[in-house]
């Protein structure tokens, strides 16, 4: 048995289809209402930077993770060269390499296309990774896919209409009220990762990379944050490997990262 | 600078930025059919990611940019504190816990002007 945590749900709904509805339900409710909150400051941001509302729209639709899309944002309107933007964007989203690479290897049934896997994986986000670790693993092989798509479609178009009524409310939110919708943001997402660190080697990775995190900004604004995912996971994960030697084997969950 | 030259480059910005982010999601996806879901390899992807993500985490509290950076270390660090008690005190809600560290530091920046 697993641990009642931050989004339960029954081991199975029968089909693909019902699976991807599920999915989409599962997504309308908290993840949903604060990752529009999120978006509405994203919205904000794109307003004050004299971009137009399509081109706030493209950023979401196309370059969807919003810490990436905020640093185009901002340096698109400091000049910046778009090599420097590129360089920029692959170190800020670096995470969703190895984050698609963990989740993509569970949803995978033997005669899922590989086009799904290569559609699923630009609407794969923080939020969605982190619900579908702690859900999908629990899901028949077949159901998996279909109930994160479902669930991160809605997420999708969710961020998009925040994206746009963020856009309209920029001139009418008082400068207190903008600072907490950006805000949300790190909050938000520090909450579903402590409601999750359910593995050692979770707790291990979680605490290293806080605490890397910003020294190694301060000593290098460029490569912080891939030196901070590297070294502190490294570390974590050299420190779980001991603890699980140490400890009984049934202790150890080596398939469940 | 000329409202079609600004249209321009920040579609060229979007678009660059947006290849880049798909370009590591399609590698991880690449990736994943050859690499076994329970290889060490599969372990150490995951301590990264989440280490990274925790470390993106701090620096935005710690070192935020943008707004952010106008309001105290110690309101942001305060509204945390909050939000993650308020959220375990009431059954692990995240929008009462998120809502009540925005809120906390809502009123320090308020009270301290």
């Amino acid at each position: 048995m697993r641990e009642v945590t931050l989004q339960d749900g029954p081991d199975g709904y029968g089909t693909r289809g019902a699976a991807l509805r599920a999915g989409a339900r599962a997504a309308v409710g908290a993840p949903a209402v604060v990752l529009a909150a999120s978006y509405l400051g994203f919205g904000a941001l794109v307003r004050s930077a004299d971009w137009s509302l399509p081109l706030g729209l493209m950023s979401t639709a196309l370059g969807f993770a919003l810490p990436g899309q905020i640093v185009v944002v901002e340096m698109a309107a400091a000049g910046a060269s778009l090599a420097l933007i590129a360089a920029a964007v692959a170190l800020t989203n670096f995470r969703l390499m190895p984050m698609t690479l963990v989740l993509m290897g569970r949803l995978r049934a033997p005669d899922t296309p590989r086009w799904w896997l290569y559609a699923l994986a630009h609407v794969i986000a923080v939020t969605s990774w982190l619900v579908a670790l702690q859900r999908a693993p629990r899901l028949p092989l077949a159901e998996r896919l279909p109930f994160v798509a479902g669930f991160s479609v809605v997420i999708w178009a969710v961020t998009l209409t925040a994206t746009a009524v963020g856009f309209w409310l920029h001139e009418q939110v008082p400068p207190l009220v903008s600072l907490a919708l950006v805000f949300l943001t790190p909050l938000y997402f520090l909450l579903m990762m402590v409601a999750d660190l359910r593995q050692r080697a979770r707790v291990y990775a979680m605490v290293a990379g806080t605490l890397a995190g910003p020294p190694l900004h301060l000593l290098t604004p460029e490569w912080g944050l891939v030196l901070t995912g590297v070294l502190a996971g490294t570390l974590a994960f050299g420190l779980d490997r001991r603890a699980a030697r140490r400890a009984a084997p049934t202790d150890a969950d080596p398939g469940d990262v | 600078m000329s409202e079609g030259l600004a249209t321009g480059g920040a579609v060229a910005a979007i678009l660059v930025g947006a290849a880049v982010t798909y370009g590591w999601r399609a590698l991880g996806t690449a990736l994943a059919g050859r690499l076994r879901a329970d290889s060490a390899v599969m372990q150490w992807a995951g301590c990264v990611a989440h280490a990274l993500l925790a470390g993106l985490l701090a620096r935005m509290v710690v070192l935020p940019v943008g707004p952010l950076e106008e309001t105290a270390v110690w309101a942001r660090l305060a509204g945390v504190a909050v939000g993650v008690a308020v959220f375990f005190a009431l059954r692990r809600n995240v929008l009462l816990g998120v809502g009540a560290g925005a809120a906390t530091l809502m009123a320090a920046t308020w009270a301290t002007g």
